[in-house]
């Protein structure tokens, strides 16, 4: 069955296109195809996960290559390990759960078809993303599971709301993927392949320069940063829950926001090779647990409180990746892989619980507001108990899912004070909003007696799945009671995780958990404690905590609109400026042209004019000169030779003067004889203008 | 007569017949046009299959005619021949250029000159990728300027007029630079000729002030066509005035002139100066990067933004061609130019059908098109996705491939700025999707506009095939240029 894992992302491809292509008019068969698709991949990845463990974990890997230019090959290929097997299990179990779910909360939507498509395409690509055995392979997928996301929750898009939420959350993951995008390059132009096992032995070996592995490792976290909504990227998650229920349950809870840790678990080697890096990520993951965790206590839309939560159980579990990171650069041993990859696990079934039983009381009630709620425990059982199972689960409850792999994280820090601290702080507020949110939600008094009254359980194409979910949200942890056959040598990287039992940690992280509960059914169950009283107490921590701490506001401020202004400016510049500058030579040389025109009009056929009227009043002048007297004549030749005895006496060679002041002379003399004939000058002057 | 001549010819013939036609009969007029450019469109497909298993191989000229003597005296010849970087140029202009009489079907006034300008747009695009001589080569450069300039002149928007004239003039402006630069070649080699591969051999052993001197002037001549920051202002104004078809030519094949004369030209024959001005090259091709997006991101007009994008997307094309020793980046360059002319012709062509039902473009007036358009708004934002990158469709490929090419060759902050391009890119275009085709739905305003029609989609559908196939499986494109480009590298590195 293994041979055939590249079936199963291709199975929900093969949903998309007869959806797109064949199905979208009839909703039943669609959707009935889709579910049948994400189904044997289930069995399949079941099948698959035993043969791993058959395997002893030994990873099995097939590809070939896509192309190479020059000589950086690209492959597609499949890699099933320990962790790619766990990771379709849950992926294929929450997207069963979640298509069969929808079958009820997206009854009678007009887009309904359409649902089950991108649904498919979702599932197509975080398949994808799960079995590539390459980075340049899970980026492709990567971005495909970024384009369904923003598909899949701007879905409503006539709401400005989920469209805006649509295009923030792929942007905003988009600029993580920068990150990651550089770090792919590191990797490739350094290591000059793309193939995971090469990769790591390159760095292992010490063939790449430690500088490099650490800005590779970091810019790869970056792209983690980004879809696993991070500090400081976080902001796009709690937006996205604008998308139907099932999608929150689906993508931003269990799977494609879990991407974000896959990548650094699957690119553990990477990160073990930079202790620097791995601090970087430890640093970065318990920051978003702690502010994630503080924003959870005040919300008071349902979905928005699971959603910060989602972020920081996500910090969670990359702190514990990197704890491991760095432990293991030092050379010491540490339980931080399996704790964050089991954590992962459990995270995926709870959460998707928690969102699928969150849907079922917004399907209810018809608003998101828990304050508006209250005692619907008793109208909506299953959708109730399941909703308590899955919070007592995130809680630490002991013997639940989250008991277990959270323990794991907190055995994670203890060589690390601080962040043992926050760790276990970071519990205790968990314990508390979920269990507020389920006070709110269930038990007291209805809140809003109208909603009340309309409200009632979810039909059982609902309520199944939060039964099965709720299960595992149980079991699920089991695998990882100490001296429990194999799991946690199983998804165990690297050499065996000593499994012994270490009752301190268990007790602290115990009734850590129970004291968040305990306080929370103080404030919100027994009102023994006033809510309100401790808002005013902690005064601007309140105020800071329920506006998001205002990192929406001062990404407005710091990035948005300068980045829109920018864009204006520029826009402003090239039409002014660069353009300015073409039309400016265009101009010029129409200016030149002119000047030319003129320089060519006066100056150069004015010459030629000129020329013209200078002979033609030469000659106007000259004809003085015909008078037609022949004493005139004689007067005017006697003169000539005495002019030119004087001149040749007295040596004056300066010809033109003399010619000069002879003619002119002559012209005067000539006009003074004419002016006797007045009618002869007329003629004359008739016959000049002529 | 050789395949080359008659995809020069064919439309030439079809330009005849057209204007041989009575004017009257618009039908006639289409269909000549459509047949005449279909031929060469099948011409170019099978070329291109005919070149990948017969001719891939090695990087010589295949198909050469000639060189025959033309101008005896002058040493000018009728020489054509294609390789790995002219045929697919030719396939996309092929292709193009039938989608575009396709899509001009409804131009109304003048249609029998409108067609008859077309074709012989298509005779000029396709003997510049096939011309080995440099005078044909300047012959068919300049050619495409005449319908061109009527084109817009005549059918464009508003502005036609300041557009067309600013798109003529500056484009012969570069062309002086070119021709300069063609007579400095032809003065020096000896014996005087203008066979463009004999000049890549000895264009290498002149002077390196005079190769700085031709190079600069040949990418003056080639950046302005690109076009390269900052001499791109011509062409937002001529994609904005242009009608559809015209802009889908512009974005599809024209732009990519500029390119691909610098790799079959300037960069081959000038290894020495293109080093030495290498960095340079790539600084502008990352302004034009950057200063792109950023400029589409503050558009109101659709179809600016999409040509902004264009400036935007060959930036990519210049840093790849400043990454010279790197077979990664030049490939890249290749498939950029390849996936630009197919995803930015989709996108001038969907613009262009909702202008066609609109009657305007411009994007505040719109919204929540999506419930109304459904098939149109699914193809729309298909392509938008393969403009900013999505992996899965060409844009991805070709903007990978010069990313880490250029990363492992030229300086890295500056590679690293360039990514920047990729948020930007997904900004302004999901902006545009967003504005347009998201949120509330204007009933009254526009209820009575009509999905995509089937010639529409017939359109784009080729264009969405080719996309997906060279970002799922690039290894035919690849496997087609990889021995001219591995040549050309060679001959760059001298």
């Amino acid at each position: 069955m293994t041979e055939l894992a590249y079936l199963i992302p291709l199975l929900q491809l093969l949903s998309f296109v007869m959806i797109v292509f064949f199905l979208r008019w009839k909703e039943k068969l669609a959707s009935g195809f889709a579910i049948s698709m994400i189904l044997t991949a289930w069995v399949m990845s079941i099948w698959i996960l035993i043969e791993t463990l058959a395997r002893n974990g030994a990873p099995y890997e097939v590809f070939f290559y896509l192309t190479s230019f020059a000589s950086i090959n690209f492959e597609i290929g499949i890699l099933v390990d320990p962790l790619t097997a766990i990771m379709l299990i849950v992926v294929t179990t929450v997207g069963s759960c979640v298509q069969i779910y929808s079958l009820g909360y997206m009854h009678n939507d007009p887009r309904f078809s359409r649902f089950y498509a991108y649904l498919s395409l979702f599932l197509f690509s975080m398949l994808g993303l799960v079995l590539a055995n390459n980075f340049f392979m899970i980026f492709i997928f990567w971005e495909l599971v970024g384009l369904t996301s923003y598909l899949l929750i701007g879905f409503w898009f006539e709401k400005k709301v989920a469209a805006d939420a649509g295009k923030k959350a792929f942007i905003t993951t988009r600029i993580g993927d920068l990150g990651f995008i550089v770090g792919l390059l590191l990797i490739g132009v350094y290591a000059g392949t793309f193939n995971y096992a090469e990769v790591f032995d390159k760095v292992g070996s010490g063939m790449i320069p430690a500088g490099v592995v650490t800005a590779a490792a970091i810019f790869l976290f970056c792209g983690a940063v980004g879809k696993s909504a991070q500090f400081p990227l976080h902001v796009w998650l709690p937006d996205a829950m604008e998308g139907p229920t099932p999608v929150s349950a689906l993508i931003h809870a269990a799977t494609m926001v879990a991407a974000g840790v896959y990548l650094v678990a699957r690119s553990m080697n990477v990160f073990v090779g930079s202790a620097d890096a791995s601090m970087v990520v430890a640093i970065i993951g318990i920051t978003t647990s702690l502010l994630a965790a503080s924003i959870a206590l005040t919300q008071n839309d349902i979905k928005r409180v699971l959603a910060y939560s989602t972020v920081s159980q996500l910090g969670y579990m990359i702190m514990a990746l990197g704890l491991y990171g760095y432990d293991t650069a030092l050379g010491h041993h540490s339980p931080g892989y399996y704790a964050g990859t089991f954590h992962l696990m459990t995270h995926a079934f709870f959460k998707g619980l928690l969102f699928l039983g969150a849907g079922s009381v917004i399907h209810a009630v018809h608003t998101n507001d828990i304050q508006e709620m209250g005692g619907l425990l008793k109208k909506m059982p299953k959708t109730g108990w399941t909703f308590l199972i899955a919070s007592a689960s995130i809680a630490g409850f002991p013997l639940t899912a989250g008991f277990f792999s959270k323990d794991e994280i907190v055995a994670t820090t203890l060589n690390h004070p601080v962040f043992y601290v926050l760790t276990v702080l970071i519990a205790f507020m968990t314990a508390f909003y979920m269990w507020r949110l389920c006070f709110l939600t269930f038990f007291g008094k209805p809140r809003d007696e109208h909603r009340y009254e309309h409200a009632h359980e979810s039909p059982n194409v609902m309520t199944y799945p939060l039964i099965f979910l709720s299960v595992l949200a149980v079991v699920a942890g089991w695998v990882g009671i100490p001296g429990f056959p194999g799991i946690s040598e199983f998804v165990y990287h690297g050499e065996p995780y000593h499994t012994h039992v270490d009752w301190v940690n268990i007790c602290v992280a115990t009734l850590v958990g129970l004291s968040g509960i305990f306080l929370a059914w103080l404030v919100y169950y027994r009102k023994a404690i006033s809510a309100d009283k401790l808002a005013a107490m902690a005064g601007p921590l309140y105020k800071g905590s329920l506006n998001k701490w205002y990192f929406d506001e001062i990404y407005q401020v710091i990035l948005i609109r300068p980045v829109m202004a920018i864009a204006r400016f520029m826009w402003s510049f090239d039409a002014k400026v660069v353009d300015g500058a073409v039309n400016g030579a265009g101009s010029l040389t129409m200016l030149w042209s002119d000047l030319k025109m003129w320089f060519d009009k006066w100056i150069i056929d004015g010459a030629v004019n000129g020329a013209g009227w200078l002979v033609r009043q030469g000659g106007n002048l000259l004809k003085f000169v015909q008078t037609g007297a022949v004493q005139f004549y004689a007067l005017f030749v006697l003169t000539g030779i005495v002019a030119l005895g004087f001149a040749k006496i007295s040596g004056i060679t300066w010809w033109p003067v003399l010619l000069l002041v002879f003619v002119t002379g002559a012209i005067m003399f000539g006009a003074l004889v004419r002016r006797g004939t007045p009618a002869e000058e007329t003629a004359d002057a008739v016959e000049g203008e002529n | 007569m050789g395949i080359l001549s008659s995809l020069i010819f064919i439309p030439l013939l079809g330009m005849i017949v057209v204007m041989l036609l009575p004017k009257d009969n618009k039908w006639a007029i289409r269909w000549t046009a459509t047949v005449f450019s279909g031929i060469p469109m099948i011409q170019t497909a099978w070329l291109t299959w005919d070149y990948f298993f017969n001719y891939s191989g090695s990087a010589a000229m295949a198909y050469m005619e000639g060189p025959f003597a033309w101008v005896p005296s002058l040493n000018i010849e009728y020489f054509l021949g294609v390789d790995g970087i002219s045929v697919p140029m030719l396939f996309l202009t092929g292709l193009l250029s039938c989608i575009s009489i396709v899509a001009s079907f409804n131009i109304q006034t003048r249609v029998k000159e409108y067609f008859a300008f077309f074709l012989l747009l298509e005779v000029g695009m396709m003997g510049v990728f096939v011309s080995l001589d440099f005078f044909l080569f300047y012959v068919f450069w300049e050619i495409m300027l005449v319908p061109m300039y009527f084109l817009i002149g005549i059918w464009g928007g508003p502005r036609k007029e300041y557009a067309a004239i600013k798109f003529f003039l500056y484009t012969l402006f570069g062309s002086i630079f070119m021709l300069v630069s063609i007579l400095i070649l032809y003065f020096t080699a000896e014996p005087h000729t203008l066979n463009i591969l004999t000049l890549i051999q000895s264009g290498s052993t002149l002077p390196y002030t005079l190769q700085m001197v031709c190079f600069i002037f040949f990418f003056i001549a080639f950046a302005i066509k690109v076009p390269v920051w900052p001499f791109h202002t011509w062409l937002p104004d001529a994609h904005v005035e242009a009608p559809t078809a015209v802009s889908v030519i512009l974005a599809g094949v024209l732009l990519k002139m500029g390119t691909y004369a610098m790799l079959r030209i300037s960069w081959p024959m000038f290894p020495e100066a293109l080093r030495s001005l290498s960095f340079w090259i790539a600084v502008l091709g990352v302004i034009g990067i950057i200063y792109g997006a950023l400029v589409s991101l503050a558009q109101k007009d659709l179809k600016k933004l999409v040509a902004y994008s264009s400036v935007s997307h060959m930036g990519f094309c210049m840093l790849a061609l400043a990454a010279v020793s790197s077979a990664q980046a030049i490939a890249g360059c290749m498939f950029q130019m390849i996936s630009h002319g197919l995803i930015t012709g989709a996108l001038f062509l969907l613009v262009g059908v909702l202008y066609d039902r609109a009657h305007t473009r411009e994007i505040a007036v719109f919204g929540g098109l999506g419930s109304k358009l459904p098939v149109y708004t699914g193809i729309m934002v298909f392509f938008s996705m393969a403009a900013l990158g999505l992996p899965g469709m060409s844009g991805f490929i070709s903007e990978f491939m010069i990313f880490i090419g250029a990363f492992g060759t030229l300086n890295k902050v500056l590679v690293g700025i360039s990514v920047l391009g990729v948020v930007l890119g997904a900004t302004y275009m999901l902006r545009m999707v967003q504005r347009v085709f998201l949120g509330p739905f204007d009933m009254a305003k526009w209820g009575g506009l009509t999905d995509i029609n089937l010639r529409e989609i017939i359109m784009v559908v080729p264009l969405m095939i080719l996309t997906i196939w060279v970002g799922v499986y690039p290894k035919p494109l690849n496997e087609l240029m990889s021995a001219t480009l591995d040549n050309l590298i060679n001959l760059m590195a001298r």
